[in-house]
């Protein structure tokens, strides 16, 4: 499956990772919940290390859409909350 | 479930509404280019506002440590002067300027973060511009119609995900530069006020009071030379006075 980091870029990882990923993306989800920054803080960026070291980035002239969308490793909560708020579907 | 699948949709829905399909879906890939040139434009006027905000705090900074450098040689010269309590109040200022200073310098940290993640995301999305545009003509030239068209919904729908990606890193750093402009505000309005010691005006409180200091210290100094010159005995004539005042006074 394809993989965007946002604001990194797209990565191809297997099954096996991504089943690893998914593990850490649902501590992201704990955090974002229980608005805990500092584990939230801890998640992305440990999904994002993840995905760029278990996955291929996919080469510049490769123009395909992610089966998934990950933030960024320095994404804070107060980012996250504003990019999932209804306001954030409007494209800027 | 995690948030991935939340981030997924958002972005995909971000993705589709940068996208106007056309009717000859040729029309499209020229289109998304446009969209595409539009977006590295946006992408650069970013990375210049960011680099103006920098810029900006930069020259605050410098303010700020004039003024510490100020403060500083006033509270000696207060010290010289005896006046312990000038001395802790400009003492005092320098303290509350340095912490300024601190906060300046990691919001300047923080914009430089942003100036070097929207350069990166600049010299990635020219790489996949060009690559596109190169593509496009490709996809024209040798597809039919119908193979066209499933290859340009996979090269569309890959960049427009990549546009709105860049599309958000470029509002973060709108976002973060506003917040500094708004704090640099505050920041230029304290020094006009003189709160943080305005060093361009020259003159505050502590400047005027050890200025008043040296100034009657100096009248002292003049007044017992005078006495000294004119001696103690000098007669009530020879002091200064209008002549009528004088006469008077016999």
């Amino acid at each position: 499956m394809i993989v965007r980091i946002l604001g990194v870029g797209q990565f191809r990882l297997d099954e096996v990772h991504h089943a690893a990923a998914n593990a850490v993306d649902e501590r992201v989800q704990a955090a974002y919940d229980a608005e805990d920054e500092a584990a939230f803080h801890a998640a992305v960026e440990e999904l994002a290390a993840l995905i760029q070291r278990d996955g291929t980035p996919l080469p510049v002239e490769e123009f395909v859409g992610s089966d998934a969308v990950v933030p960024g490793p320095d994404t804070t909560l107060e980012e996250a909350h504003q990019l999932l708020s209804p306001e954030g579907l409007i494209p800027g | 479930m995690g948030l991935m699948q939340r981030f997924t949709t958002i972005v995909k829905a971000k993705a589709s509404k940068a996208l106007d399909k056309a009717e000859d879906p040729r029309e499209t890939l020229d289109y998304s280019y446009e969209k595409q040139l539009e977006m590295l434009q946006k992408v650069r006027r970013g990375v210049a506002d960011v680099a103006t905000s920098k810029k900006r705090l930069e020259l605050q900074s410098t303010k700020l440590e004039q003024s510490v450098t100020k403060l500083d040689g006033q509270a000696r010269t207060a010290i010289g002067q005896g006046r312990e309590d000038l001395a802790r109040v400009a003492l005092e200022r320098k303290k509350g300027i340095q912490l300024q200073l601190q906060s300046l310098d990691q919001q300047r940290e923080q914009l430089q973060g942003e100036q070097d993640k929207l350069v990166a995301a600049e010299q990635k999305l020219t790489a996949k511009v060009e690559a596109f545009r190169s593509q496009k003509e490709t996809i024209k030239a040798q597809y039919t119609a119908a193979e066209a068209q499933v290859k340009i919904g996979e090269a569309v729908t890959g960049v427009s995900e990549e546009m709105a990606d860049v599309g958000l890193a470029v509002e973060r750093a709108q976002n973060k530069t506003e917040t500094m402009r708004a704090r640099a505000g505050a920041i230029d309005e304290l020094i006009d006020t003189g709160a943080l010691t305005d060093i361009t005006d020259g003159r505050d409180s502590i400047d005027r009071e050890l200025e008043q200091l040296t100034v009657s210290s100096g009248v002292d100094d003049e007044l017992a030379a005078l006495k000294r010159e004119l001696g103690p005995g000098s007669p009530p004539q020879g002091e200064i006075g209008t002549g009528e005042a004088a006469k008077e006074k016999e």
